[in-house]
């Protein structure tokens, strides 16, 4: 079990997507699965061993390091991504449903199980509003957790056991800063699209909607 | 996931590409991302873990190695080559939007298509012209911007491609100016330099391809123009029939030959 199940999970959800869901598609995987697996997770992969302290006080650095990383930046990245992802199950598994019923009435009841209409299309939405809620979940969080978005080179720590106020300094500020900043920028992509997405379907089909009824009302 | 999937990704690209994109797509695939993947990341494996200050003060190391590597060659290699990778997607997209009209056309039963069924419309090879054209030639474009872009980011830096081996350092908390030692530094080195060398023949191809679309475009805009002007004559039908089989037995034979699968 790795990224590739997500990234086949991905690929499943592309063949029922709008155009613009699958440019968020294209977006997910070149910009962030592949830059996380790529560059990023290498960043964070020596961070404790890396994150010194000036003090030779057993246990210190390690509750010093628990105080300032609660959560590592790195596996909060990974559980946006695959929480960002998985509401697109929702739209594979009612186009399955579909097919599943078509077989058991052993009859067509849908011109097209995979077109975006009906029940479907309440399912495509509610999927983009859960994947922009969490998108925005996620950055609050880093923000909140991290006190913004920036990694400080000196972190200036006191708690039991080191015996005052000791100077510790984290590995590669600058390169974790730049690639935070990346995901931040990705992310908010992955909102603007899923927001223009959500505009564009309910305006098609509102329009769809009332050109129908005109069309009723005329005859 | 890793960057296989690209590979997968890009193969699709390949079909539809001249015979210079699908040089550029091979020498991508073999003499940047497996140099990257098997050899380079190796090198820089363990560069702060070997990068020694001459100094016992705890963390002075880690600030000298923040200060003179903001961000990692190796990473910055993994981003631009997925920077100049990205806009071959906006190619894979648009014939995918191509292939996904011509199957509307023939399921409504459309004379026009001249398609028996929908494994050829797959299977079909869209030939650059008409909108193809203009987003195969910007794609061709931002991968020259990107390749220029990263390798100036690389210049400015890292004040050149050399690796020193000793840098000086007097950041605080370091008591003084402290000498530091790189791990490796003829290696990265060459390394460097073959990654921008390989980079900057990437840039050759990119500029070879856009004048060969460029001229392509430019002589097709003139056959028309000189066709419109002549009488429909049955000699320039026969040599215009030639010609096009001509194309197509060569462009066939370059597929053969640089068989780079999809």
């Amino acid at each position: 079990m790795s990224w590739a199940f997500l990234r086949d999970l991905l690929s499943g959800v592309n063949k029922y997507s709008t155009g613009i869901g699958r440019i968020w598609v294209a977006v997910v995987f070149m910009f962030r699965l592949l830059v996380y697996v790529a560059a990023a997770e290498n960043i964070w992969k020596h961070e404790h061993d890396e994150f010194e302290c000036n003090i030779k006080q057993p246990g210190c650095e390690n509750v010093c390091f628990d105080h300032f990383f609660p959560v590592s930046h790195i596996r909060l990245w990974a559980l946006q991504l695959i929480m960002v992802s998985t509401p697109s199950l929702l739209v594979v598994f009612h186009v399955a449903y579909r097919e599943n019923r078509e077989k058991h009435h052993n009859q067509k009841l849908y011109k097209n199980p995979g077109k975006i209409d009906g029940g479907l299309l309440c399912t495509y939405l509610i999927s983009l509003i859960l994947k922009t809620g969490l998108e925005t979940v996620f950055l609050v969080l880093f923000y909140k957790l991290y006190n913004g978005f920036k990694i400080p080179h000196l972190v200036k720590c006191d708690i039991k056991p080191c015996p005052s106020t000791v100077d510790c300094y984290i590995s590669k500020p600058t390169e974790k800063m730049i690639f935070l900043y990346f995901l931040v920028a990705t992310s908010c992509l992955c909102i603007v699209l899923n927001l223009s997405e959500l505009s564009y379907l309910i305006v098609k089909y509102s329009k769809k909607c009332y050109l129908k009824r005109h069309m009723k009302k005329q005859q | 996931m890793d960057w296989g999937a690209l590979h997968t990704i890009l193969g699709g690209v390949n079909k539809h590409s001249t015979s210079i994109g699908k040089i550029w797509l091979t020498v991508l695939f073999i003499f940047r991302i497996m140099i990257l993947v098997v050899a380079a990341e190796r090198v820089w494996g363990d560069e702060q873990d070997d990068f020694v200050c001459n100094t016992l003060q705890p963390g002075c190391r880690n600030v000298c190695y923040d200060h003179f590597f903001p961000i990692s060659h190796i990473r910055l290699w993994a981003l631009q080559l997925i920077f100049v990778s990205t806009p071959a997607l906006l190619v894979a997209m648009h014939v995918a939007y191509r292939r996904h009209e011509k199957k509307r056309q023939f399921r409504k039963g459309d004379q026009k298509c001249e398609f028996k069924d929908i494994e050829e419309i797959r299977k079909q090879r869209f030939r650059i012209e008409g909108s193809l054209w203009w987003t195969y030639t910007g794609s061709i474009f931002f991968r020259l911007i990107f390749e220029a872009v990263f390798m100036y980011a690389f210049y400015f830096m890292y004040d050149g491609f050399r690796m020193p081996r000793l840098m000086k350092c007097n950041a605080w908390p370091c008591p003084n100016t402290v000498d530091c030692f790189v791990s490796r530094p003829t290696e990265k080195t060459v390394f460097t330099i073959f990654m921008i060398a390989v980079s900057s023949i990437c840039i050759l191809l990119n500029v070879a391809e856009l004048c060969y679309l460029l001229t392509k475009f430019f002589l097709r805009r003139s056959k028309k123009a000189g066709n419109s002007k002549q009488q429909p004559n049955h000699e320039n039908k026969e040599e215009t029939k030639q010609n096009e089989m001509n194309e197509l037995i060569s462009d066939s034979c370059q597929n053969t030959v640089i068989g780079f699968t999809s």
